[in-house]
C-alpha cells in the first residue's frame, strides 16, 4: 500500500512538529509513505465560506497529487471530512472518486486499517484531556456523540490507551464544539474565541495538563485563547503522543 | 433585492459577550436543559426510534400537505370551528383584526405563539383600539419591556431577576429591587388575572393540527393557554399549516418528544385538546402560511418545515448559548431561525448561516432529525450564489482559491513563515489579521515548515530514513 501524506497549510507552517510525527509515526508502522510537495489545501476554507467554485482549483491540485495513491493520510478531521463529504467543487470523475473514497484521517487510519495494536515505543506519563474536534465527532465519527446516547466508543481513546503512563481527564462537556470553525474564528471573533476560553478552562477544571486532539486547528485555536486567558495548559497533537513524544 | 441591511450577529454577540452575569447565567441555564433532555434520552430505549418515526410521520405529511389540510378543514368544521386561511402575515393580522372586530372586542388576551410573533400581529392590532395582553410570564415580560422573544420556549431567559424586578416595577409599581422570583411571579399574577378575567377575547398558538379529528393541541407549562383560550367566549387559534399531524395516534410520538427535547421534563404541565367552541362560545382557526409554501418547495430546505418548535437546538448551540437569542434579530433565532430565516428575508438575514460553527450538534438533538448543520451549510453555497455574502470575504475566498490552486505561487507566500514569523502571514488571514488577535493569541513562529523539513530529511541523499 502506498500512502500520499496529506499535510494542511497551517501544520506545514506553523506546527511542523505534528507533519514530522505523522510521517514517522506511519513508517515506524513499516508503511511506504511519500509527501507529494506540489499540495497546498484540500478546498475547506473556500467550500465551507460557501464560495464552493473557488474551491475548484484546490481540490483540482489535490487530486492530481494524490490520485496515484492507495491510501491519503492527513492529521486532520475537518481536511478528511472535505475531502469525504464536500469536496464536489469539481466533477466527480473516477479519479476523484478514488481520492475521496481512499482519504483517512490519521486515527481512523491506524484504528480501522492498519489495527494498530500497540505503540511500544510511546510513553506519556500525564493527565490529558481529549478533544474530539466536530469534524472528527460527528462527521468521521471516530468517537460516540453525547447527544445520541450510543453506547460510548472513542478510537482516538483506543489509541491513547495503547501509550504507557497516559492518564485522562474528564471535562464537564466534552463533545462541545470549542469555537475554531474556520472563518468562524474571524468572522464571529468574539463568540470564538469565548467558546475557546471556555473548552480551555474546562480541561484544565478537570486537571487535564495537556488538550490532546487529532485536529491542530482546534488546537492553534485554543492555545490562543489559552495564553490570552492566562490558563496554563499544553497542547499536543495525538500523532506526536503515538510518535513517542514524551512532552 | 431591497436595500435592507443583513444582520450583524457578531457585533451583537460581542456586545453580550460583555456582560459576564448575563452570559453565565445563558449559557449555564441552557446547557443545563440540554442536560435534563440528554437525561431523559436516556430514559427512553427507544429514543432514536421516536425520532425516526416524527420524522418520517411529518415528511409524509408534508408531502401530502394540501389533502391533510383540506380533511383537517373539512372535520374542523363539523366541530363546529370557524377555518380562515391566510396566505401571509398581512392577511393573518386582517383576519384577526375583523373577527374581534365583528365581536367588537378590545381586550384580547393571548399564549405564546410564535407565528403571532413571525406576523408582528400586535403592532397591527394595536393602533386599531385593541389591546393585546400575553399571559405567558416570559412573553409578557418580553412586551413590556418591548423585545422579541429571544428563545421559542423561554423567551426571556437571556434576562435575570434584577432586569424582570425593573420592567415589573415601571410597569406594574412594584419594588425595583425585588429579589425573590417568586415574588415578581406574583406580581404578574395579580396583575394578569383581572385582565383574563374581563378580557372579550382569546388567542392562543398550538402545537399540532389532527386532520383526521379537525382537532388541535396546545402544550405549555403555566395553563396560561387554558385561560386564554375558555375564559373569553370568542378563542381565536393561530398556527402555521406545517404544524399538521395525520391522526390522533400519531400525537403519541411527538408528545414523548417535545417536553423531553425542550425542557428536558417528560411532559408539558398541561396538554390540552381543542375540540371545538364551548358551550355560546365561539372558536377560530387560522392556518398560516406566510411563506411556508414555498419553504416546502425548496430542495435543499423543506425538511425545516419538520421543526415542531422545542428549542433543543437553540440548548445545546454553542454559539446560541454565548450570544443570545435578540443577537439574531430575527423572530426565530438560533440554528433553526438560521436555516428558516432566509427564507423571510435573505438579504436581512444572509448573516445568521455563518453565525455557527456548523458543529452538528443540533442536527443530534433535534427530535425530528432536521439535518440543521447541513442545510447551514447548504444556505451559505446559496448566498454566495446569490451574491449575499460581504464583498470582502467573497474577494478573499476567491484570491485564496486562486492560491491553492497555485503550488509555487503558494509555497513562495509560505515560505515568508520560515524567515520570520513574529506574525500570522497574510496570505492565512488577509485583513482579517486583527479580529484573530483581539481575544486570542497568534500561533508562535517556527524555525521550518514541514515542507522544507521533508526536502531537508527525506529527499536529500544521504539523510534518507
Amino acid at each position: 500500500m502506498k500512502i500520499g501524506l496529506f499535510i494542511p497549510c497551517y501544520i506545514d507552517a506553523f506546527y511542523p512538529n505534528t507533519g514530522v510525527a505523522t510521517l514517522e509515526l506511519l513508517e515506524k508502522l513499516g508503511q511506504d509513505v511519500e509527501y507529494p510537495l506540489g499540495q497546498t489545501c484540500c478546498g475547506q476554507p473556500m467550500a465551507n465560506s460557501g464560495c464552493n467554485s473557488d474551491a475548484a482549483a484546490a481540490e483540482a491540485l489535490f487530486v492530481k497529487n494524490f490520485a496515484k495513491y492507495d491510501a491519503i493520510v492527513m492529521p486532520s478531521g475537518s481536511c478528511a471530512h472535505h475531502v469525504k463529504d464536500n469536496f464536489d467543487a469539481i466533477p466527480q470523475t473516477d479519479e476523484v472518486k478514488h481520492v475521496r473514497e481512499n482519504t483517512y484521517e490519521l486515527v481512523e487510519f491506524l484504528h480501522d486499517v492498519l489495527k494498530v495494536e500497540e505503540f511500544p515505543w510511546a510513553e506519556f506519563p500525564h493527565k490529558v484531556g481529549l478533544h474530539n474536534s466536530c469534524g472528527t465527532l460527528r462527521a468521521l465519527r471516530t468517537a460516540s456523540m453525547s447527544e445520541l446516547g450510543e453506547p460510548f466508543f472513542s478510537k482516538p481513546m483506543d489509541l491513547l490507551n495503547k501509550v504507557k503512563g497516559i492518564s485522562f481527564a474528564t471535562p464537564r462537556r466534552p463533545d462541545e464544539c470549542c469555537g475554531f470553525g474556520g472563518t468562524f474564528s474571524v468572522t464571529e471573533e468574539a463568540v470564538s474565541a469565548r467558546m475557546g476560553l471556555d473548552k480551555v478552562r474546562d480541561h484544565h477544571d478537570a486537571g487535564a495538563e495537556y488538550i490532546v486532539s487529532a485536529d491542530t486547528s482546534c488546537m492553534m485555536h485554543q492555545q490562543g485563547c489559552a495564553e490570552r486567558g492566562g490558563v496554563p495548559i499544553r497542547f499536543i497533537h495525538i500523532a506526536e503522543i503515538l510518535n513517542g513524544a514524551r512532552a | 433585492m431591497s436595500k435592507v441591511k443583513p444582520v450583524n450577529h457578531a457585533k451583537a454577540a460581542e456586545a453580550f459577550l460583555e456582560d459576564a452575569p448575563h452570559l453565565t447565567f445563558h449559557d449555564e441555564r441552557l446547557w443545563d436543559m440540554r442536560q435534563k433532555r440528554d437525561q431523559q434520552m436516556h430514559l427512553l430505549p427507544e429514543w432514536q426510534d421516536l425520532r425516526t418515526r416524527a420524522s418520517e410521520i411529518k415528511e409524509h405529511t408534508l408531502a401530502n400537505l394540501p389533502e391533510y389540510l383540506e380533511q383537517f378543514e373539512a372535520n374542523a368544521k363539523k366541530n363546529g370551528i370557524h377555518v380562515h386561511w391566510a396566505a401571509d402575515a398581512a392577511e393573518h393580522n386582517r383576519i384577526v383584526g375583523e373577527i374581534l372586530e365583528k365581536h367588537n372586542a378590545k381586550s384580547l388576551i393571548k399564549s405564546k405563539s410564535m407565528v403571532t410573533e413571525e406576523c408582528d400581529m400586535r403592532a397591527y392590532l394595536e393602533p386599531r383600539g385593541v389591546t393585546v395582553t400575553e399571559t405567558d410570564l416570559g412573553e409578557r415580560i418580553q412586551q413590556l419591556d418591548d423585545q422579541m422573544p429571544s428563545h421559542i420556549v423561554v423567551p426571556a431567559v437571556h434576562k435575570l431577576v434584577p432586569d424582570v424586578a425593573k420592567i415589573f416595577a415601571k410597569n406594574y409599581h412594584t419594588d425595583p429591587d425585588e429579589k425573590s422570583p417568586q415574588a415578581l411571579a406574583e406580581s404578574q399574577r395579580m396583575a394578569a388575572r383581572p385582565v383574563i378575567l374581563s378580557a372579550d377575547a382569546g388567542m392562543t398558538g398550538g402545537n399540532f393540527l389532527v386532520a383526521e379529528t379537525g382537532t388541535f393541541v396546545v402544550c405549555t407549562n403555566e395553563g396560561n393557554a387554558d385561560l386564554s383560550s375558555t375564559v373569553p367566549n370568542l378563542h381565536i387559534a393561530t398556527l402555521g399549516i406545517e404544524r399538521i399531524v395525520p391522526r390522533m395516534a400519531d400525537l403519541g410520538v411527538f408528545v414523548r418528544l417535545l417536553s423531553r427535547s425542550a425542557l428536558g421534563s417528560p411532559i408539558t404541565q398541561y396538554t390540552t385538546h381543542f375540540r371545538g367552541p364551548q358551550k355560546g362560545g365561539e372558536m377560530h382557526i387560522v392556518l398560516v402560511d406566510n411563506g411556508r409554501s414555498a419553504r416546502l418547495g425548496m430542495e435543499e430546505f423543506w425538511t425545516s418545515l419538520k421543526c415542531i418548535r422545542c428549542g433543543a437546538c437553540m440548548n445545546t448551540c454553542p454559539v446560541y448559548r454565548r450570544s443570545g437569542g435578540l443577537s439574531y434579530g430575527a423572530v426565530y433565532s438560533g440554528p433553526i431561525g438560521a436555516i428558516i430565516d432566509p427564507t423571510f428575508n435573505e438579504r436581512k438575514y444572509s448573516t445568521l448561516p455563518f453565525a455557527s460553527t456548523m458543529n452538528g450538534s443540533c442536527t443530534n438533538v433535534c427530535p425530528v432529525k432536521i439535518n440543521i448543520h447541513e442545510q447551514l451549510y447548504k444556505w451559505r453555497r446559496v448566498l454566495a450564489e446569490h451574491h449575499e455574502l460581504p464583498f470582502v470575504k467573497r474577494e478573499i475566498m476567491h484570491m485564496a482559491g486562486r492560491l491553492m490552486g497555485q503550488p509555487t505561487l503558494y509555497r513562495t507566500a509560505i515560505n515568508g513563515t520560515e524567515v520570520a514569523l513574529s506574525t500570522l502571514p497574510r496570505f492565512v488571514l488577509y485583513n482579517w489579521l486583527n479580529p484573530w488577535g483581539k481575544h486570542r493569541e497568534l500561533p508562535h513562529p517556527v524555525k521550518q515548515t514541514f515542507h522544507s523539513w521533508y526536502k531537508e530529511n527525506r529527499l536529500k541523499k544521504g539523510k534518507a530514513q
